[in-house]
């Protein structure tokens, strides 16, 4: 079943060198990610979550071993072939939602689409089932200003979702979210995880978070210190 | 994509507002300034064409050289046979022949003594010949701004503030004391009809108009002429046609040596006003250039300020998989609609204005008083063709250069570093 993973990184290193200092913020990380996982990477801040994330969207290039997003060789692409893997297969959420200011929450959403070049047909269709994913139809004219946190984090999932890419890598999405929020945020990820196959991998230290996710990979110093199938909790309603 | 990007634009008051008003005063300057100076060009051309120089100008050779001291004893004889010729050869051109002559005006008291004096700068043209066309072209009747215009020989028109320096009144009597074609003494008497101002303060000091035959008799200049004016009928300049007309009628000539051959020249080759011209021309390039250049660093720098601001929308959109090419080419389609929107408004409210100065003219006398140059005191701006892509040309290509060179940051982005730099 080797070939069934979408993601496969072996040995994966990446340093750093802040003047003569060298710092491996990877060290030799081999992990296989499937079609359809729900995995949250955790561990403490400079643990080298981030620079995880940033390999495997193939924003950064390793220092060294490989990292096969999708059959592709990140270190081997190119700027713009780096470019066509994420905006066909790669979905972002940030921790601080980064949606177009002057934009409505609709236009948001259909941007990845405009950039994919489908018809103004197609797009709609797209944009408006993304919005009903996320519970936003009826926001569509609003502008990000009008939103609450929570509502602009839906709108940042179904931009990421619209264009059903295989990856969705989500780096802190509840750490300026409160409790209330982060849960619906994650029930709607959950949801679209379960609907569409997406594979969701998380970077966060949110003990929420965790509650939901079905693997768990620790990360301590850039070595991955824990890789363990979770069995997660249905949080209905609970709070802190 | 294109609506996408417009959109953005007409929401986002900082990325237009600033950067189109950038472009749309820049055009409006340039479109203003082009056409003032379409319009002095085109005025001093005229009044020079008018009052001086015509068109072209048909001289003796030995009169050409020294024709700023009006030497009429270098005049030709033959003048009437000249411009029959002339008049035949060339006859979408208007051809006058004129005397200029300086002397004293004598204003005699009633016992013929000598009241009041002056030094004159008298013009005489023909003013009663039945095919005359100098009323239209030093426009007289417009001109009068006391008594009547002359009506029969020995009536003349003196310049208004001159008339007033000499208190001489309409009806008067004026004796002109000058010098014949031969270099003696000439006397004559004259009725002053009118006074008149043109409007051009180099004309007007001094000026009097006198019907050429008179002034022929009074310097016993029978069948001479100073200068032969042609005029292209409509009064308008044409510069190529005017250079033929020189070549061919000069060819005519060029075999014989005899200092009082007429020579023929065209009007800005006449007293500097090529070298007037040119400057001018260079003059208004250099100022295209450097508004320009200026315009376009103030928009590069806009632009930078842009992308400064944008820093993360850019990122996101990079993220998404948006290659910087496609980002920084939509970066410049965006400049070209604010240049396109802020060289369209400038021209077409420059075009008002000019319009306006056009229409309206400012006067300017109190700039001309020691000018020697013939400059009407009214200046007004000048609607050329060219002034449709003289604003709007520069307006698109300083938005286009300053977005293109601040545009360069798109490519120096790292996307290794956006994550953290959007979680910022
Ligand atoms: N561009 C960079 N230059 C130098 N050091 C970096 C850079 N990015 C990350 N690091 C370092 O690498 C380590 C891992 O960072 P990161 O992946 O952001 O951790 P996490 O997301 O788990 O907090 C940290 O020690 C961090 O300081
Ligand atoms: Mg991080």
């Amino acid at each position: 079943m080797e070939n069934s993973f979408l993601i496969k990184t072996k040995d994966l290193v990446k340093i750093y060198s802040i003047g003569w200092k060298k710092l491996a913020a990877l060290d030799h990380v081999s992990l296989n990610f499937a079609k359809a996982e729900f995995t949250g990477v955790v561990g403490p801040s400079g643990s080298g979550k981030t620079t995880l994330l940033n390999i495997i969207g193939s924003l950064d290039v390793p220092t060294e071993g490989s990292a096969e997003v999708l059959g592709k060789k990140v270190e081997d692409l190119s700027n713009r072939q780096a470019a066509v893997l994420r905006n066909h297969s790669i979905g972002f959420i940030f921790q601080t939602f980064n949606l177009l200011p002057v934009y409505t929450v609709y236009e948001n959403v259909e941007f990845p689409l405009l950039l994919l070049g489908l018809s103004a047909d197609e797009r709609k269709q797209k944009v408006i089932k993304a919005l009903e994913w996320v519970d936003l139809v009826d926001r569509a004219k609003s502008k990000p200003a009008q939103l609450s946190g929570g509502e602009c984090q839906r709108v940042a999932i179904a931009r990421a979702v619209v264009k059903k890419p295989a990856i969705i890598l989500a780096d802190e999405p509840t750490a300026n979210l409160d409790a209330e929020n982060s849960h619906n945020i994650l029930r709607t990820m959950e949801e679209l995880n379960r609907e569409l196959k997406t594979t969701f991998i998380f970077a966060t230290h949110d003990e929420k978070v965790i509650r939901y996710v079905r693997r768990k990979i620790t990360l301590v110093d850039g070595k991955v210190t824990k890789d363990e199938a979770m069995n997660p909790t249905k949080a209905e309603g609970i709070g802190q | 994509m294109i609506k996408f990007l417009f959109k953005g634009l007409l929401r986002d008051r900082s990325r237009s507002l600033f950067p189109i008003l950038t472009v749309f005063l820049g055009v409006l300057l340039t479109v203003v300034f082009y056409g003032w100076i379409q319009g002095a060009l085109t005025n001093m051309i005229d009044a020079n064409a008018r009052f001086s120089t015509g068109h072209v100008k048909v001289m003796s050779r030995a009169y050409a050289k020294e024709v700023d001291q009006i030497p009429n004893d270098l005049a030709f004889i033959g003048v009437e046979k000249l411009t029959q010729d002339l008049r035949q050869q060339y006859p979408g051109l208007i051809w006058v022949s004129r005397i200029k002559f300086g002397g004293l005006l004598d204003i005699p008291d009633e016992q013929g003594e000598t009241r009041d004096q002056g030094p004159v700068a008298g013009m005489a043209v023909d003013l009663f010949s039945a095919e005359t066309r100098e009323w239209d072209i030093l426009n007289l009747a417009d001109a009068l701004v006391r008594g009547r215009l002359p009506e029969k020989k020995g009536e003349i028109l003196i310049g208004e503030k001159y008339a007033l320096q000499l208190n001489v009144e309409p009806g008067e009597t004026a004796t002109l004391i000058s010098s014949t074609m031969y270099g003696s003494m000439a006397m004559a008497n004259f009725t002053v009809a009118g006074t008149i101002r043109f409007g051009v303060t180099a004309m007007d000091r001094g000026a009097m108009i006198a019907d050429i035959s008179d002034i022929r008799a009074a310097l016993n200049m029978e069948d001479a002429a100073g200068e032969i004016l042609g005029l292209f009928n409509d009064f308008v300049y044409r510069d190529e046609r005017a250079e033929e007309i020189k070549a061919a009628f000069n060819a005519g000539y060029a075999k014989d040596n005899d200092e009082f051959l007429p020579v023929m020249d065209t009007l800005p080759g006449q007293s500097g006003m090529a070298d007037y011209l040119k400057l001018v021309g260079s003059m208004s390039v250099t100022v295209l250039v450097i508004y320009i250049i200026a315009m376009s660093i103030v928009l590069w720098n806009a632009g930078l300020m842009g992308s400064l601001r944008r820093y993360g929308e850019i990122g996101v959109r990079l993220a998404m998989g948006e290659t910087k090419g496609h980002l920084y080419r939509s970066l410049i389609s965006e400049s070209l609609m604010v240049g396109f929107i802020g060289s369209v408004l400038g021209t077409a409210v420059g075009l008002a204005i000019t319009y306006f100065l056009q229409e309206k003219g400012i006067n300017i006398s109190g700039m001309m008083k020691n000018a020697s140059i013939l400059f009407s005191d009214v200046m007004r701006a000048r609607i050329t063709p060219a002034i449709f892509f003289i604003g709007f040309l520069p307006g698109m290509m300083a938005t286009f250069l300053g977005t293109s060179i601040s545009g360069i940051g798109v490519y120096k982005r790292k996307t290794a570093n956006l994550m953290k730099e959007l979680e910022a």
